[in-house]
């Protein structure tokens, strides 16, 4: 123990952790201000909010695209100076670039030339298992214009993928898509996070899609913005299959939300959502 | 479908035939004033066509003129896409230069040319010049629209790539905007077409617009008509060709 000197890349505090960030644009009124919370390893976080409150903004600074007027964020214990090579984004457009077939889509920017160096077969490999993990396998040759809308999120995410992430940032990412396609990318989100080993940072205004995709729910409200509760959701995926507890936490979620007024002055809940309890008495959650 | 087709083919050449008709009538009238004007006849302007285009020594013209065409738009290009690039990139260029651009524009190309033929001698580097400046403007303008129309998620997604200004240039903004500027292209084709004949009447020795004034100081009104249908159909081919390779692009 005492002759190990090198820094461990995964420390207790997680992939990522963002420390009292406030950011205002252009020295404008803060959209958010001390905001605090991490990312533990392959966790699925969702951050809810209104439209509006700075759900995007705040993930473009944990991304590294933004710079925060205070605080700090870290990824894998270092400070982030700059988007980090093991971070992902998905938009809520697919955003391909039309001029790219579908397989040089995925493999965009992994010859950039600070991305770690990778050879051409590994390459191929990683385009190749993230096709098939959104199951567009086959589809390699296809012009992005050829794709429906589900299927063009799809080839989005296996970009995303291709980086072999350690942390995945996606913005609304299903917000554009029609429900029975949305319903099959939650599922497909859960399913490839889960296969990748990689944590998640899902930004959302959609409650059930929060309460069925990721492990713990971050409230944000208030202006300037900050977190005002938070949920863990200890539900075994497909949850679709607890109606009733979903049912109860949406309710839950809409009263602290409702709650939340613009004068500030929250207390943080901390709720868990538990199987045992769920599967016995479906109308109960513990604290 | 075929009757659409027929219309398509038969009503152009019917407009192209009745103008044939009028430029008949209009030498016919003028010849009873001035003799000489039998020249400018549609039926001598034709055989004369296929008689010059029998010599070398109207290809070498066009194959000159051609050549200019092709430099004046390099150079435009040279010019006009950097230029657009940081119009539409740097809001402080583009507002700096804004009503520069505009004002230069709107100064006829020629109205240089004494200046030109002045700064940068006889020869074939005024013409360039000429050409180029013409050519400059919608591409630098189609460019600079192209850069504004980017999706802001590819310029994120570059930066989210730590990628190099060289990367982000190459891999998404040029080809993100080929689009645009093989519009300008397009266009600047014409309007160097245009410019060119003119441009080519001071101080060089070879090509179409030289070659009009040599007909008519040899009085051979036959050619200079013939010349003029070449250049009227040269130009057409010219503008047919990019429309067709634009079209293409935009069908891949
Ligand atoms: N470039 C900018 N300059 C100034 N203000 C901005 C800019 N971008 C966003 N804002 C403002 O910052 C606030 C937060 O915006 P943000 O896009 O982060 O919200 P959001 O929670 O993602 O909303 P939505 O759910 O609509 O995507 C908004 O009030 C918005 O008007
Ligand atoms: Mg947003």
């Amino acid at each position: 123990m005492t002759n190990s000197i090198t820094a461990i890349p995964n420390p207790e505090g997680g992939v990522l952790q963002a420390e009292s960030l406030t950011f205002s644009h252009d020295g404008g009124a803060p959209v958010f201000a001390d905001v605090s919370f991490s990312v533990r390893p392959q966790e699925t976080l969702a951050l809810l909010g209104a439209s509006g409150c700075g759900k995007s903004t705040l993930l473009r600074l944990l991304a590294g695209l933004e710079k925060p007027l205070q605080g700090s964020v870290k990824f894998l214990g270092e400070p982030l100076v700059q988007p980090h090579p093991r971070s992902a984004l998905v938009f809520q457009q697919a955003s391909l670039l039309p001029w790219l077939n579908v397989a040089d889509n995925v493999s965009f920017g992994l010859d950039f030339r600070h991305q770690p160096r990778i050879n051409t077969q590994e390459r191929k490999t990683r385009v190749q298992n993230a096709l098939q993990a959104v199951g567009m396998a086959g589809h390699e040759k296809s012009s992005p214009a050829q794709l429906s809308g589900g299927m063009a999120q799809r080839v989005a995410l296996a970009r995303a993928l291709a980086r072999e992430p350690q942390l995945l940032f996606a913005d609304e990412p299903f917000s554009a898509l029609d429900p029975i396609t949305r319903g099959e990318m939650q599922s497909l989100m859960v399913d490839v996070v889960h296969r990748w080993h990689t944590a998640a940072l899902l930004v959302t205004h959609d409650i059930d899609e929060a309460i069925l995709v990721a492990d713990r729910i971050l409230l944000m409200g208030g202006a300037p913005a900050k977190i005002i509760a938070e949920w863990t959701v200890d539900l075994p995926h497909p949850r679709t299959v607890y109606p009733h507890a979903i049912q109860e936490l949406r309710q839950e979620i809409l009263e602290a939300f409702r709650g939340c007024n613009p004068l500030g002055n929250h207390q943080v809940h901390q709720r868990k959502l538990s199987p045992a309890v769920t599967a016995i008495q479906p109308s109960h959650f513990y604290i | 479908m075929k009757h659409s087709l027929l219309h398509k083919l038969l009503a152009p050449c019917a407009g192209l035939l009745f103008a044939v008709f009028l430029w008949w009538l209009g030498t016919l009238w003028l010849t009873r004033s001035m003799p000489i004007a039998s020249n400018l006849s549609p039926l001598r302007a034709f055989p004369e066509l296929f008689a010059l285009l029998g010599s070398s020594l109207i290809w070498e013209h066009t194959l000159t003129s051609l050549q200019r065409v092709l430099a004046g738009l390099g150079f435009a290009l040279l010019v006009g896409v950097p230029a657009g690039i940081l119009t539409g990139i740097s809001i402080g260029f583009a507002q700096t230069t804004g009503t520069l651009f505009q004002f230069l524009r709107m100064i006829s190309p020629l109205s240089w040319m004494p200046i030109a033929v002045m700064v940068l001698g006889v020869g074939d580097a005024p013409v360039y010049f000429l050409l180029a400046f013409a050519a400059v403007w919608p591409i630098l303008l189609n460019t600079a629209a192209g850069v504004g129309q980017l999706d802001e998620n590819w310029l994120l997604l570059s930066r989210s790539l730590s990628a190099t200004p060289w990367e982000r240039l190459r891999r998404v903004i040029l080809p993100a905007i080929a689009p645009h500027i093989l519009t300008g292209v397009r266009l600047a084709i014409g309007v160097i077409w245009i410019v060119l004949v003119p441009a080519e009447m001071l101080g060089v020795s070879a090509g179409l617009g030289y070659f009009i004034l040599d007909t008519r100081d040899r009085l051979a009104y036959h050619e200079l008509m013939a010349t003029i249908l070449l250049i009227g159909f040269l130009g057409f081919l010219l503008d047919q060709l990019a429309r067709y390779l634009h079209k293409r692009w935009f069908q891949r």
